[in-house]
């Protein structure tokens, strides 16, 4: 058996992202897709991050990962705020029930 | 038989972790089931940080990610499910066209990580936090800074989304 190397962090980070993938796809609850969108975004990360430790050096895999910690932490307050105003006006989060703009 | 390789044991482990939990969160038709498997995740994402060599970004991962946004999560949950249909509360559709495109996805990612001669090379483990610190403030101060002021205006517009400007009739009584 092999060791432990780049390949391996690219397997977890690439069936961490078809499983986020699949949950933005399948959910009809708001919430439920923002959980997959933090999966993608936890699998970009990691994939940054071992390609810094195996192929680049350096540091700036992970101040790109600082930056995508950043960005999730904003998305998930915004988002929410959304869905909880979202809530309050249609009493429901289903994804495919808010077809106001539709026709 | 060959002496047992504790990295390859520990990062067995913690991948069996995440993808066991980020199944949990696809496939799980409880809400807060879902939320409460996205935990595993975070730590298993977090413990390979710390094998990656990316001490301070793993005690991030856990701070903000299982501190913060998870909580945020948990919260937008309680107020959102109701208690009577929480069973069924995060029901799933199109499964089938789903999985196709991901399996389609996920196929040409392998291919591209399979086939590619990437120049790795095994590097020791070192801690990085002070050089992410020097980075911090020196390459990368723009960015830093402007990452502060994202993060500003994105509490701002949190609490002005989630004002409650109008009160329905409902809420009323």
């Amino acid at each position: 058996m092999q060791p432990i190397g780049l390949v391996h962090y690219l397997t977890v980070g690439a069936v961490l992202f078809g499983l986020g993938m699949f949950t933005v796809m399948t959910r009809r609850n708001a919430v439920g897709i923002l959980l997959g969108v933090e999966l993608i975004l936890n699998a970009a990360a990691l994939n940054f991050v071992a390609f810094e430790h195996f192929v680049t050096g350096g540091v700036a895999g992970q101040v790109f990962t600082v930056f995508i910690i950043i960005l999730a932490a904003s998305e998930a307050a915004i988002g929410l705020a959304i869905v909880l105003q979202v809530y309050r006006g249609y009493r429901s989060i289903a994804a495919d029930r808010l077809t106001d703009l539709k026709n | 038989m060959p002496p047992l390789d504790l990295n390859a044991v520990a990062f067995g482990a913690l991948a069996l972790l995440t993808l066991g939990s980020a199944g949990g969160v696809a496939f799980s038709s409880n809400i807060i089931y879902s939320t409460i498997a996205l935990l595993g995740t975070f730590m298993g994402i977090a413990g390979m940080y710390v094998q990656l060599s990316a001490d301070f970004l793993a005690a991030t991962q856990v701070l903000v990610y299982v501190g913060g946004t998870l909580t945020l999560i948990l919260f937008a949950v309680m107020l959102t499910a109701r208690i009577e249909d929480i069973r069924t509360s995060n029901s799933a559709m199109n499964r089938g066209v789903a999985g196709a495109l991901v399996a389609i996805v996920l196929l040409g990612l392998g291919k591209i990580a399979a086939f590619t001669e990437w120049p790795s090379q095994a590097r020791p483990q070192m801690p990085a936090t002070a050089r992410l610190g020097h980075a911090f403030l020196g390459d990368y101060a723009l960015p830093f800074e402007i990452g502060s002021i994202v993060l500003l205006a994105a509490m701002i517009g949190a609490v002005v989304i989630a004002r409650r400007a109008v009160r329905r009739d409902w809420e009323t009584h």
